[in-house]
């Protein structure tokens, strides 16, 4: 029965042999005296967008943070448990978490450019990580990524001006475009089209679709059609608790725990 | 009954009418209670029918007392002069100040006795002239009163609009008190402008603007050396620059910056609690205090210094003790201005920065920094014109001589210290020394506003810039 249905929808299947990039295994993260996240693990694999779908206040982000350590920066949080990149525990002194972001990279759920110009908002990365040693090879990085974010054509003739400047749309690309420069291994996003319109969704979640193999991408997001549609990999979260974890198509055909499918068939979210 | 009593008496005439007027009111209300339909209920509560009949009796009047206790004192002056015989009749304005001066100081007993005898002679004639006035004053600002109210009494009715009205007053108040403040301003203006004029009717602009000697003092005698002062400004322009804008600056960017820095991103938040305010405090130091300092502790040691050291030209009223006392007074602004930028710097852009893989210092250098730049310029540019108006710490710790030099050890003048020493003391106020203050005034005034409109302008695009 279970193999049936994926014979049936082949069009999200993943392709070729998996590979893990990350583990993470029994994470649970704290604010302060509350706990955010309980016993979380999971695997992400190279080839495959992995999606975390669940009801606002699960624990997605949390999670998310803790895949790129962005969870230092807040003072209360304390994360527990064990997350590998390649097999280094990134929360042991052998990870730099410098280096670490480097390779793990992060879109947000709002735009969020510098202030500065196109140009200088994709070179940031290259500059801050020394990528390239002159001129020419740094335009060749701000190409290179504007293109692989899908933003070229339209950047190409205005990277002087401000990134602020662009719509809502184009800033969530450059952020993209940002991110890639540095040529990271796993791109985190965090509901990265809740605050775009659906022209531009459709844009992001194209360009996710073409960027996907090449790193290992994991998206947040509590729209499930979008999940459904961009991700080959889906884990459910509620209160805190990873609840299922699997195939895209599985989990929204013929989820397992019957909390999954509550949330599936908009019992509640 | 002097003017001021009057006063008193018709704001008591207003607090009755208030009283009266209100228990009418209350009539209507009650009547419209007993009949309990709402479309009787009166239109506006009683205490503004009485607060209309209140203001009605107390308004006019006083108007009309403001108008005449301008009037009155130059009618009595006029009767004075009318009194005297023809041989006493004052010949020039001094005498006519005098004996005016004297006959009120008898008429009141504040004197005992005059010089002049034909003062005494029309003391009796003034007193009565006074006792009249008042009288008629007294008489005629009562009618009003209680014509006023009377008039608005009449209008009370359940239906009439007495809040609206009051409102309306009350409005009309609060305009006339901005009015003031802004009018008052003007005035200064005004006067600024006009006694730089009669300046610049002595001396050219293009001198005064351009010129690079400053010796105001005009001889007493026609064959004095240097009899004729000189009133180039520059070099007073130059030593404010030199201090205000140049040394103070130099102390107060980067320690204001670095501070700022430090406490929004780095310190403690149990920290910062305690330091911010501590910091804003300086601002609240007086700044004779800060005189005090630079010129009985910076300025001797500065002085010092160079002699040991062998720096040539080095004066105990150094440029540089004024400018360091100046940017440390200034520190507060600069990091207060820095701090509220920064922090208005959404989170995002910080975690954008360090999800690239920066660090905290790159981050505040290449993103922070950048993006609040307005913002501090903004607060750099009001510390300047704060410093370039600083009076208290360059009188006491600047010199009054008008160099020209860079050398942060000598002496230098400024703007301010320049306009106290030349309008301090006995002046008389129509040569060319003492007007010149007034047109350092125009050139220091136009310069701040300048540097404010700026300043103001790029911070508040820049808030816009995050909603
Ligand atoms: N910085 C923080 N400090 C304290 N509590 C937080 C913080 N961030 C998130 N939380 C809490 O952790 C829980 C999970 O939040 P989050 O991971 O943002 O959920 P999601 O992204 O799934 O909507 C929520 O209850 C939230 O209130
Ligand atoms: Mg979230």
């Amino acid at each position: 029965m279970d193999m049936e249905s994926q014979t049936v929808m082949p069009s999200a299947s993943n392709v070729g042999p998996v590979t893990t990039k990350m583990t993470a295994r029994d994470v649970s993260v704290y604010y302060g005296p509350k706990q955010a996240l309980k016993s979380v693990s999971i695997d992400v694999s190279q080839e495959n967008v992995t999606a975390f779908i669940g009801p606002s206040g699960c624990g997605k982000s949390t999670f998310l943070r803790c895949l790129n350590r962005m969870n230092d920066t807040v003072a209360s949080a304390r994360v527990e448990g064990e997350i590998k990149l390649d097999g280094t525990d990134i929360y042991k002194g052998g990870m730099d978490v410098v280096q670490l972001r480097a390779r793990v990279g992060m879109v947000f759920q709002k735009p969020n450019p510098f202030p500065k110009s196109i140009y200088d908002n994709v070179a940031y990365g290259p500059s801050i990580h020394g990528l390239a040693r002159n001129k020419a090879e740094m335009d060749e990085i701000v190409e290179g990524s504007l293109r692989r974010a899908g933003l070229w054509d339209e950047a190409k003739d205005r990277l002087g001006e401000s990134g602020t400047a662009m719509s809502g749309g184009q800033q969530q690309r450059l952020c993209i475009a940002r991110a890639i420069a540095v040529d990271p291994e796993v791109i985190l996003m965090d509901e990265p089209c809740s605050a775009l319109d659906p022209i531009a969704t459709a844009k992001i979640e194209e360009l996710i679709d073409e960027l996907r193999g090449r790193y290992a991408i994991v998206i947040v997001t509590h729209n499930m059609q979008q999940a459904a549609r961009v991700s080959q990999k889906t884990a459910f979260f509620h209160l805190g608790t990873m609840v299922e974890y699997g195939d895209t198509k599985t989990i929204f055909t013929n989820p397992f725990e019957p909390r999954t499918k509550d949330y599936i068939t908009g019992r509640y979210g | 009954m002097s003017l001021s009593m009057i006063a008193l008496l018709v704001i008591a005439l207003g607090v009755v009418a208030f009283f009266v007027a209100r228990a009418r009111a209350n009539v209507f209300d009650a009547g419209a209670l007993a009949t309990r339909s709402a479309g009787d209920r009166p239109h506006s509560r009683p205490v503004y029918h009485g607060w209309f009949v209140g203001l009605s009796a107390v308004l006019p009047a006083l108007l009309l007392l403001t108008a005449w206790s301008f009037v009155q004192p130059r009618l009595l002056d006029a009767t004075i002069v009318a009194s005297l015989p023809v041989a006493d009749q004052p010949k020039s304005q001094i005498d006519k100040d005098a004996i005016f001066g004297e006959v009120k100081g008898l008429a009141s007993g504040e004197l005992a006795d005059a010089f002049n005898p034909a003062s005494r002679a029309a003391v009796p004639a003034y007193q009565a002239n006074q006792a009249r006035l008042q009288t008629e004053a007294l008489i005629a600002c009562v009618l009003i009163s209680i014509g006023g109210a009377a008039w608005a009494y009449t209008r009370l009715a359940p239906q009439f609009r007495a809040r609206n009205r009051v409102e309306r007053i009350v409005m009309g108040i609060l305009i006339f008190a901005s009015l003031i403040a802004v009018l008052t301003t003007f005035g200064i203006v005004f006067s600024l402008l006009f006694e730089s004029l009669r300046f610049f009717n002595m001396v050219s602009p293009f001198e005064f603007l351009f010129g690079m000697q400053w010796s105001p003092q005009t001889a007493i005698r026609a064959d004095q050396a240097g009899s004729s002062g000189a009133f180039g400004a520059v070099p007073l322009f130059w030593g404010t620059i030199f201090i205000g804008a140049i040394i103070a600056m130099a102390v107060a960017i980067p320690l204001g910056l670095m501070s700022a820095i430090w406490l929004t991103q780095y310190a403690p938040p149990k920290l910062r609690t305690i330091l911010k305010p501590v910091l804003e405090i300086l601002a609240g130091v007086p700044t004779v205090v800060y005189g005090f300092f630079a010129a009985l502790t910076v300025a001797p040691a500065l002085r010092d210094f160079a002699f040991a050291v062998g720096i040539p030209g080095a004066s105990s009223e150094s440029a540089l003790a004024a400018g360091l006392v100046m940017g440390v007074m200034i520190i507060p602004f600069v990091s207060s201005m820095a701090d509220d930028s920064m922090a208005a710097v959404p989170q995002a852009m910080r975690d954008g920065s360090l999800a690239m893989g920066a660090t905290s210092s790159e981050t505040i250098k290449r993103v922070l920094v950048p993006a609040a730049l307005p913002g501090i310029v903004g607060g750099v540019l009001l510390a300047v014109s704060r410093a370039i108006g600083e009076t208290m710490i360059v009188v006491m710790a600047a010199g009054l001589a008008a160099n020209m030099t860079a050398n942060p050890f000598a002496s230098v003048t400024t703007v301010t210290t320049q306009i106290v020493t030349l309008l301090t003391g006995d002046q008389e106020f129509d040569s060319s020394k003492t007007l010149s203050a007034f047109a350092l005034g125009l050139v220091l005034f136009i310069v701040t506003l300048i540097l404010n409109i700026i300043a103001l302008r790029v911070v508040k695009k820049y808030r816009e810039a995050y909603e």
